[in-house]
């Protein structure tokens, strides 16, 4: 018995010692006609959850060379876990049309 | 300007730009056409014959600001030059953004019915609409649907299968499953002969992302496309001339009849080209595109507003040009 608890212990150990790091969460919140915040840095490699809040309407946010297509309505956020491959600096864009500022509702990510 | 199409396929597309928008001809080829012709005609019950099409986009009925003061002067221009072409095209397709949104409801419905009256002037009775987000995207086709009817469709005429795609009226840059399952249950009976137009308002490939100037799911929609021999899409959104083949598919983009938007290839900004008080029209204009032979011949023709002996007037000046 005493063996069989060590052995379940050593399992224990073993699988909280291999599970991956939880990756950051980076919270992004849209309004008409912005995002906060509007400019976002992570790390080559790193790997990030990017979670769209909206805060009064149905947004988007778009960064296709990332990887990120978010759609988020009030109430109903929506995420993506992404690891960065090559730095650079990436326009993001709300693809949720949202009325009349809608073209101009961008931010920026950076890769480091 | 130099420009070839594909000419492996029966139909022979020829596009004129008006500026706002695109008088499109459609020829069976002279040989291969009529034997073409005569097989088509017994697989769809109507053998293709020459036709021609108007495409207008992106009136934005209800916009009044900068950078074109001008309101719907260019929109109704378009409607006088079409009803003055000497050969009345068959039909008119209107790919999207049609009026400028309003956050009022009854302002939108009253823009909605001011497109509807000066679209009303055209002679041609064959009119055709697919919303643009501006028209359709915040209230998901509601008041285009009272005004103009259901934003996807499709028909036959004269041989050539029409689909009109509805890809902005969820919010998003998306046509999306249910529109798409209708895609294929429609297309189903057709031979991949047939020659397809689709009809839609933003572009259906990555043209620009960053700029909004794809569909998101455009690659799903041109899958069910692909095996069809002959597909030409028409869209607007981009607000300036654009053509671009990619398999099977030949892909032309309306200049608007509000304002245009640079080049993406070369512009750091998507920022509406500025108005210029002296050829107000500028960036509106027709480029014809007949068949001469061997080769093909385009007129592009430019229609320029601006003063005349103390008058106001038209004029068109007219540019010529050649493709290969």
């Amino acid at each position: 018995m005493k063996r069989c608890l060590c052995f379940l212990l050593l399992v224990a150990c073993f699988a909280s010692a291999q599970e991956p790091a939880k990756p950051r969460v980076i919270e992004i919140s849209a309004k008409r006609f912005e995002f906060a915040p509007n400019v976002v840095t992570v790390r080559r490699g790193e790997p990030v959850t990017i979670r769209l809040n909206a805060t009064d309407h149905a947004h988007g946010l778009l960064v296709k060379p990332l990887g990120i297509d978010l759609d988020a309505d009030r109430g109903s956020p929506d995420e993506v876990t992404i690891t960065p491959k090559a730095p650079g600096t990436f326009p993001a864009i709300c693809d949720h049309y949202c009325g009349m500022g809608h073209g101009n509702m961008k931010m920026t990510f950076v890769v480091e | 300007m130099s420009r070839s199409f594909d000419r492996r396929s029966f139909l022979r597309l020829s596009a004129a730009s008006i500026g706002t928008g695109a008088l499109l001809q459609f020829f069976p080829f002279t040989a291969h056409g009529q034997t073409m012709s005569k097989l088509l005609g017994k697989r769809t019950g109507e053998a293709p014959s020459p036709f021609s099409v108007v495409q207008l986009s992106d009136t934005h009925v209800g916009f009044n600001g900068p950078p074109d003061p001008l309101g719907t002067a260019a929109f109704e221009r378009a409607v006088e030059t079409i009803n003055g072409l000497s050969s009345q095209p068959d039909l008119i397709l209107f790919t999207g953004d049609l009026t400028h949104d309003s956050e009022d409801s009854a302002e939108h419905a009253k823009r909605f019915a001011k497109f509807k009256e000066i679209a009303g002037r055209l002679r041609v009775q064959k009119r055709f609409f697919v919303p643009g987000e501006h028209d359709a995207a915040l209230d998901g086709g509601t008041l285009f649907r009272e005004h103009l009817g259901e934003t996807h469709r499709s028909f036959d005429h004269k041989g050539v299968h029409f689909v009109a795609l509805d890809n902005v009226s969820t919010g998003r840059p998306a046509v999306g499953k249910a529109q798409l399952a209708w895609l294929k249950s429609d297309l189903a009976r057709y031979s991949r002969e047939t020659p397809i137009v689709v009809f839609t308002h933003r572009p259906l490939f990555d043209l620009k992302p960053e700029w909004e100037w794809f569909t998101s799911d455009g690659d799903a929609v041109m899958n069910v496309l692909a095996p069809y021999e002959a597909v030409t899409v028409l869209y607007g959104h981009i607000h300036r001339e654009q053509h671009t083949t990619l398999g099977n598919a030949q892909h032309h983009a309306a200049r608007s009849l509000i304002f245009a938007f640079p080049d993406p290839a070369t512009a750091a900004e998507k920022k509406p080209l500025p108005f210029d008080a002296s050829q107000p029209f500028r960036n509106l204009g027709i480029r014809r595109i007949t068949d001469s032979g061997a080769r093909l011949a385009i007129d592009d023709i430019e229609l320029t507003k601006r003063e005349i002996s103390g008058a106001n007037g038209v004029a068109q000046l007219l540019r010529q040009g050649e493709l290969s």
